[in-house]
């Protein structure tokens, strides 16, 4: 089952390899991690995406709160999710339809250049997934995925 | 403000922190670190003869007395060597502070000679680390480091502190106070959930203390004697606890798991109500999951809550120190009349059909009766030490401990090589005599401690149950692998007498009950480091035993 959970850590060097540690050291999985500094605050917002029965999922909650640096784990309640993505393309492409996709995906274009352009979207997870699956009509050359960020609502 | 460097830092953080003893081992990045060990007089430094004895005196010493250990090595291979001390030390929740030195911070990264990733290595090895990166956080750094050892589940924590800031000079302010917004142990008990635990145990038929190291690290030892005695309640201990209760308590059936008592783990298997006081449901314990405590309920109280509920279900979750929260069960629980005695009369059938035993000779001496003879003569009031391996069964089956704090031994990581040192560190944590009971495989890995003892003229008595063999494994190559005995078989041994003498301490060879007892009698007499090696019976195995992945029902009596 996925799993989103988000955890506020002291912003010092090291925090994420425990992190991180925590997950592989335990065989935990990561679908994906993102990190940043809370603007104005000594912390840094650590949003996860995992997947795992109840068990795991209580154990992952646990361990991040026995890390020291941790100061707070916000694991239940709703969210709002985010996931950008990044599509390169080639120029010789035919974009018939593009326009259309972006905009149902909060997309747009991002860079373009002589070779190619770069299209973005952000949305959910699963969205971004679909988003992926539809722009691969265009044959991307490069994809880079963001992994979520997330907010309690 | 004192302006100091940062080696003089250490010294006067851990005169702070009333710290007596360090272990340790010098190097390069730890010249500074040791040149001012030797200008102060606040702590008196051991020098032990490899780094990993060091980090085990420490933890010897910790276990042994209830303070912090203290260790300190030099960077690269010194530090690689406490790696196996630290995770002794983590998987057994013992308090301790390893601070290594670490190349200058300009040479990090730049792969410099003795320098590796230290607190990358040791992350998952100990509590918490550091790095120091600049002298203003050096002591804040120290204060933190010994207060996240001590206070809530224990643990090593490891400080690494790069040469350069050994050498800087800064404002010295110890801090009084520690102002961790992240780190808040809980340490009271939630009164409603004890609340709801007393009627738990009201309501049972058939309740169970399941006793842990928790109980030891947290100085509840006569909390529960109290609690067991007024609500008669008998009661199981794991390796880690023995000694919580008194060995001749009759609510004691002793050790549970793997190689426990069979009215232990049939006390276990059997109960409708276990409560759990800081144990861990370790798999040596617990035997096959589904078939463990089946009919039962649990309360689980630890200090660290990923403990509660991490292997076992517990309806009853209690997250505090042991000690408070056994102090509100005493006060809170309400059990009139002795409801429990037929319960207790079931145990007492379990008791009588298999008590623990063996087959005595004297032809051959067997490693059980040494065990008990030991006791016999100390009195039983020496701290034993042991090593892993059948000798560390027999010993917690046959000694009787009586108090906390007595046995020293690797129960979590179970770390061949750990007994001498922590012997080393028990002799400066006690007036009592220190007897270290090895196996032969196990005495060689860190042999080289007999000279630190020698050295600082410490009588420590090793008593080496020598069966020639990987004892324990040879065991399991017995019963699982159709006595094929790859590896175990050491037929070839040194002279440990010679060995013994040679580091300059006494040496005894036994083979018989009077040369053993006569030897351990002179021992005790000598004011230096002895060995008794002791010929034991080389089959003798440590029965009953679980074998790995049955239900600890389901035991080998004989
Ligand atoms: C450092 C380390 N290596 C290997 C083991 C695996 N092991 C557990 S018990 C044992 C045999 C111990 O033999 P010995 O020290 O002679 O003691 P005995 O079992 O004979 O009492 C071994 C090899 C271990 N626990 N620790």
């Amino acid at each position: 089952m996925r799993r989103v959970i988000s955890a506020i850590v002291l912003n010092e060097h090291g925090v994420l390899s425990r992190i991180a540690g925590l997950f592989s050291g335990r065989g935990y999985n990561i679908d994906s991690l993102t990190v940043a500094p809370v603007p104005d605050s000594e912390f840094s917002r650590v949003s996860i995406v995992t997947s795992g029965d109840e068990r795991v999922f209580e154990q992952i909650v646990k361990q991040l709160h026995k890390l020291i640096p941790t100061y707070k784990v916000i694991d239940s309640g709703e969210y709002v999710e985010k996931e950008m993505v990044l599509v390169k393309i080639s120029l010789n492409e035919d974009f018939s339809g593009l326009d259309a996709i972006l905009k149902s995906y909060n997309g747009s274009v991002a860079n373009a250049n002589e070779n190619y352009i770069i299209v973005m979207a952000c949305d959910n997870a699963s969205r971004i997934d679909c988003f992926i699956k539809v722009m691969k009509k265009y044959n991307p050359i490069q994809i880079v995925r963001s992994g979520s960020v997330m907010m309690e609502v | 403000m004192k302006r100091l460097n940062g080696s003089q830092m250490i010294s006067e953080a851990l005169k702070h922190e009333g710290v007596e003893f360090v272990f340790g081992y010098p190097g390069g990045a730890a010249l500074n670190i040791y040149d001012e060990t030797y200008k102060q007089n606040y702590f008196t430094h051991i020098l032990t003869r490899h780094e990993q004895a060091a980090v085990h005196a420490a933890d010897g010493y910790a276990r042994a007395s209830g303070k912090v250990g203290v260790a300190f090595v030099t960077s690269g291979p010194g530090f690689t060597n406490a790696v196996t001390g630290l995770a002794t030390a983590y998987a057994d929740s013992i308090p301790l502070v390893l601070i290594s030195g670490q190349v200058a911070l300009p040479l990090i990264g730049t792969d410099a000679f003795q320098e590796i990733d230290a607190v990358g290595i040791s992350r998952p090895c100990v509590k918490h680390n550091f790095l120091v990166k600049t002298i203003d956080e050096l002591p804040r750094i120290l204060k933190e480091a010994f207060y996240i050892a001590r206070s809530g589940r224990p643990g090593p924590v490891h400080v690494d502190v790069p040469k350069d800031v050994t050498a800087a000079i800064g404002d010295f302010v110890y801090p009084d106070e520690i102002k961790m917004q992240t780190y808040k142990p809980t340490t009271k008990g939630h009164p409603n959930q004890i609340k709801k635990a007393c009627e738990a145990i009201s309501k049972s038929k058939k309740p169970i203390l399941y006793l842990g190291g928790g109980a030891i690290n947290s100085n509840a030892s006569d909390e529960i004697r109290k609690f067991a005695a007024t609500a008669k309640i008998p009661a199981v201990l794991t390796l880690m606890a023995l000694g919580v209760l008194r060995s001749d308590d009759e609510l004691n059936l002793g050790m549970v798991g793997m190689h426990g008592s069979y009215a232990a783990n049939m006390a276990l298997s059997e109960s409708d109500l276990i409560i759990c006081l800081g144990a861990r449901f370790d798999d040596r314990v617990t035997g096959k999951l589904s078939e463990f405590g089946k009919n039962a309920k649990v309360i689980h109280v630890d200090i660290d809550p990923s403990s509660i509920g991490k292997i076992v279900n517990a309806e009853y979750p209690i997250v505090g120190d042991l000690k408070n929260v056994m102090i509100e069960l005493n006060d809170k629980i309400d059990i009139k009349d002795d409801i429990f005695k037929p319960w207790r009369d079931q145990i007492e059938i379990y008791k009588k059909l298999h008590p623990l035993g063996y087959k005595d000779s004297d032809e051959v001496l067997k490693p059980q009766w040494v065990v008990q003879n030991i006791a016999k003569i100390t009195g039983e009031d020496a701290i034993i030490a042991t090593d892993v391996g059948q000798h560390q069964m027999w010993v917690a089956q046959f000694y009787p401990f009586n108090e906390p704090r007595h046995l020293l031994t690797s129960g979590g990581l179970g770390t061949m090589g750990y007994g001498l040192p922590s012997a080393v560190g028990a002799a400066w944590a006690s007036d009592k005599p220190v007897i270290a009971v090895s196996g032969d495989g196990g005495f060689l890995m860190n042999i080289q401690e007999l000279m630190t003892l020698v050295a600082n003229k410490k009588r420590v008595i090793n008593i080496i149950l020598n069966n020639n063999f990987l004892g324990m494994v040879r065991q399991w190559q017995t019963f699982f692998y159709e006595e094929r005995y790859s590896n175990t078989d050491l037929s070839i041994q040194p002279n440990f007498v010679k060995i013994c003498e040679g580091f300059g301490g006494v040496g005894f060879s036994v083979k018989t009950k009077d040369e053993f007892k006569a030897a351990l009698k002179k021992a005790l007499e000598l004011d230096t480091v002895s060995v008794i090696e002791v010929k034991i019976d080389r089959f003798e195995n440590v029965l009953p035993m679980v074998p790995a992945g049955a239900a600890i029902y389901n035991m080998i009596l004989e």
